[in-house]
């Protein structure tokens, strides 16, 4: 009896206690909003939004519902994290692997690399790049041209932009062929099984990924133009680039910093990754007759990967969450737009911060409940 | 037979190669070294493309040469070992030299032999290098915000005292050092805000009240981060034990809470502490803005708190609970006396790294109008009178911070490996 009020009575005062202050905190809502003459409801979601946005990947103008606003607004913080995530990938792996390098100007580089952009707040080397380091570029009329065709500017980096004909065809070409692939692969791996005979995978995979689209231009009507970025004079001293696609400095600031601050953690996580695997792993490789090539494949990275996904995962995850501070210089992203200008028109504080904080939230979530799934399918069977 | 291989020079004495090879590398890092610096091209009567690759292909050549057999001379020896193992890291040495010795001009003659420190206005930046007169006259404002200036000794005492009483902790008696925890997790916060409010806030014992509006600059990212630091990690620890609970309802609660503040970017925290926490408090009932966003800081973090110390309760074997319990401890002394000592020790890193992060997030406090460190370049930076010095300023803030935390992880590192007990 004593043993059961001693289970029920914490659980029952916590439960209590949060009860009671959700409750506080739900009356002085309504308290306070009905003095304001607020109401709490989501109708303003299909009103008008009547804001402009700088920069948006699908059609959008103030005429749009709010509803469409988010929409756009979550697509851009999207792509920044989309665009960071890759960059940091790359950068963090690259700087992972030299840290292990067994020269020293290369590992000392590295690691100073890391030193250097992982102590700096975030924020401060956005405004870095933003305020400081792309404000120095030339402007529209005096830049030159990089790679012939594209230009960094002070207005943005301008790049051609790629005009498709029966874009549809192409796509579907590119999923026929990587699932072939797929196909091919499971089936190399069950030859592999059964006879020990091994495929050159690699060089089947580029060929079909290369030659199946090709075809497509080919034989299916697909052409692909480019429209080069032309210099357009808009008054008596103000230039812009016509045509072509132009990255505002505010995603270029975003993307840098992001992927040069995170690329820092990737890279700490490939390092413990490669180190986490002991010696004897590839001398015991090397001694049943695999090559250095094979080794790599079927013994290191298999296992390296199992210790470097999931902290890489929530790394990334750390980006996507970092991306909000676009709304620091003013990068059109689900809280800049969001909650910043749409709060400021509805006034609906409590829904407004409410989804967005929910949004944040649900992706997290996601891609939470991926990597669990991630590590149940990669753990270690133990028999 | 004797075959005789081109692709290798093989002379009769090793100390050719040694001669070869070194003068060609050094040859190759003074043409430019002397490009760099001196502005002068050795090479200007080649083409451009072949004058441009010529020191790379020459450093090239020479490390291959050097390579080839043991020098016998001990630094040419190490530096086979170390930077010229293979072709690639021979390639990949003299690219990083390169640009090192590349970037050093430009570099040094702006941050120190073109820039200028002299004078009070913008006019006095005549050089084409940085304006570090613009830091030398703000320099107040980004330390203090727009604190008065005749009161900054405020500031200054307060944070001396509130450091000097971080430091009693190491000369408490042996007698007294059972209370050094109660001492640091309750009266040191206690009596360190105290101190911050009278003594920074004022308005009483003859002090000139400041309202918190005019904090701001280094000293109002100190402030904020103390604080969050000294809460979110007693509440962290409270949390890590409640997802540790085999009560479910407490449990749920704990997992609830801390996935909720993982999940959400700081920012929108912070929006939430500025904008919708007034509408959840009494009507009557203000609170201060600094006060809202510390707590804000504080919840959030503690969660991140929570996770790092939940994994050192983890790494600990089940032995040390059953060891507990078999002498009749009950919970909370099981956990005071046996679990949570060993467990924070095995957490320190971790719980630096929260620190650390906790630091570097301070700045976004500026997003809802408190001008610390960075708000207060934000305004230096649109000052009519000081246009164009945003890099000079942000540079600035970056050594600083750069500083700040490079101290905070090697202490970390220095604290891990003084209290790493062998198992």
């Amino acid at each position: 009896m004593n043993n059961k009020i001693k289970r029920i009575l914490p659980q029952l005062l916590t439960v209590l206690f949060v009860v009671l202050i959700f409750g506080f905190f739900t009356l002085n809502a309504q308290v306070n909003m009905d003095n304001r003459g607020i109401d709490f409801g989501f109708g303003f979601l299909t009103q008008e939004a009547s804001f402009d946005m700088q920069f948006t990947l699908l059609d959008y103008d103030g005429q749009d519902s709010y509803l469409w606003a988010y929409v756009v607004a979550l697509l851009n913080t999207l792509l920044v994290s989309f665009l960071g995530i890759i960059f940091c990938s790359v950068l963090g792996v690259i700087i992972g692997v030299a840290r292990l390098s067994n020269n020293f100007l290369i590992k000392n580089s590295a690691a100073w690399y890391v030193e250097f952009f992982r102590n700096i707040p975030l924020l401060l080397q956005i405004f870095f790049w933003y305020y400081a380091a792309l404000r120095a570029l030339p402007l529209p009329e005096n830049a030159e041209p990089w790679f012939g065709v594209t230009y960094m500017t002070i207005k943005g980096y301008f790049i051609p932009a790629m005009i498709w004909e029966n874009l549809n065809i192409f796509v579907y070409c590119l999923l026929a062929s990587l699932i072939s692939i797929i196909f091919i692969r499971n089936y190399a791996k069950k030859l592999q099984e059964k006879e020990g005979k091994q495929l050159p995978l690699l060089y089947i995979s580029l060929a079909i990924l290369l030659i199946v689209p090709g075809l497509s231009f080919l034989a299916g009507g697909v052409t692909l133009n480019f429209e080069i970025p032309v210099l357009k004079q808009l008054s008596a001293t103000s230039y812009t680039y016509d045509g072509g696609v132009g990255l505002p400095p505010e995603l270029i600031a975003l993307v840098l910093a992001l992927s040069l601050y995170t690329s820092t953690f990737v890279a700490e996580c490939v390092r413990a990754g490669i180190q986490g695997i002991s010696k004897g792993q590839k001398e015991a490789a090397a001694s049943v007759g695999l090559t250095k090539n094979q080794i790599l494949k079927l013994v290191i990275m298999p296992q390296a990967l199992r210790i470097i996904i999931p902290p890489t995962t929530n790394q990334y995850l750390n980006l996507t969450k970092n991306s909000s501070l676009a709304a620091a210089i003013a990068y059109p992203d689900l809280v800049l737009v969001f909650a910043g200008t749409a709060m400021m028109q509805t006034g609906k504080a409590i829904e407004i911060v409410g989804i967005t904080m929910l949004t944040y939230l649900s992706i997290s979530l996601f891609i939470a409940a991926l990597m669990n799934w991630y590590n149940k399918r990669i753990e270690i069977k133990e028999k | 037979m004797k075959t005789i291989s081109f692709s290798q020079l093989r002379t009769a004495s090793k100390l050719n190669n040694l001669y070869i090879g070194s003068s060609l590398l050094s040859i190759a890092i003074l043409d430019v070294f002397i490009n760099s610096f001196f502005n002068v091209n050795l090479t200007s009567g080649l083409p451009n493309k072949i004058s441009l690759f010529l020191p790379l292909v020459l450093g090239f050549i020479g490390f291959g040469i050097l390579r080839m057999e043991f020098t016998g001379s001990r630094f040419f020896d190490n530096l086979n070992k170390n930077i010229n193992t293979n072709n690639f890291n021979a390639l990949l040495t003299l690219f990083i030299i390169f640009v090192i010795i590349k970037a050093t001009p430009p570099a040094l003659s702006w941050m120190i032999l073109d820039a200028n420190i002299s004078g009070d206005t913008k006019e006095a930046c005549t050089g084409t290098g940085a304006c570090w007169t613009y830091i030398k006259v703000w320099l107040r404002r980004f330390m203090y915000g727009m604190y008065p200036n005749e009161l900054h000794w405020r500031i200054n005492t307060a944070f001396l005292l509130v450091i000097a009483l971080g430091f009693v902790g190491y000369f408490f008696k042996e007698n007294l050092k059972k209370y050094l925890a109660l001492y640091y997790v309750i009266i040191y916060p206690i009596i360190a805000f105290l101190i911050i409010y009278y003594l920074i806030s004022g308005g009483s014992f003859g002090l000139v009240w400041v309202e918190t509006g005019a904090w701001g600059g280094l000293s109002l990212t100190f402030i904020v981060s103390f604080f969050c630091l000294i809460f979110c990690f007693p509440l962290g620890m409270v949390l890590a034990l409640g997802r540790r609970s085999d009560l479910p309802a407490i449990r749920y609660i704990s997992v609830g809470y801390i996935e909720f503040w993982r999940g959400v970017p700081l920012i929108t925290v912070l929006f939430m502490s500025s904008v919708m926490f007034p509408m959840f408090l009494p009507e009557d009932f203000f609170m201060d803005k600094l006060v809202r966003v510390i707590i804000a800081i504080t919840l959030f973090e503690a969660a991140y708190c929570a996770e790092v110390i939940r994994g050192g309760l983890q790494a600990l074997p089940r032995g040390q609970y059953d060891a507990a319990k078999s002498l009749g401890m009950g919970y909370w002394k099981m956990h005071i006396f046996v679990i949570l000592p060993q467990a924070l020790k095995l957490v320190i890193p971790g719980i630096a790294n929260t620190f650390l992060a906790l630091v570097k997030d301070t700045p976004l406090i500026f997003v809802v109008g408190l001008a610390e460190l960075a708000g207060m370049l934000a305004l230096a930076k649109t000052n009519p009178k000081w246009l164009g010095f945003a890099m000079e300023g942000y540079i600035f803030a970056s050594i600083i911070f750069w500083i700040i935390c490079y101290a905070m992880s090697k202490y970390s590192y220095n604290l891990e490996t003084k209290y790493k007990t062998e198992r």
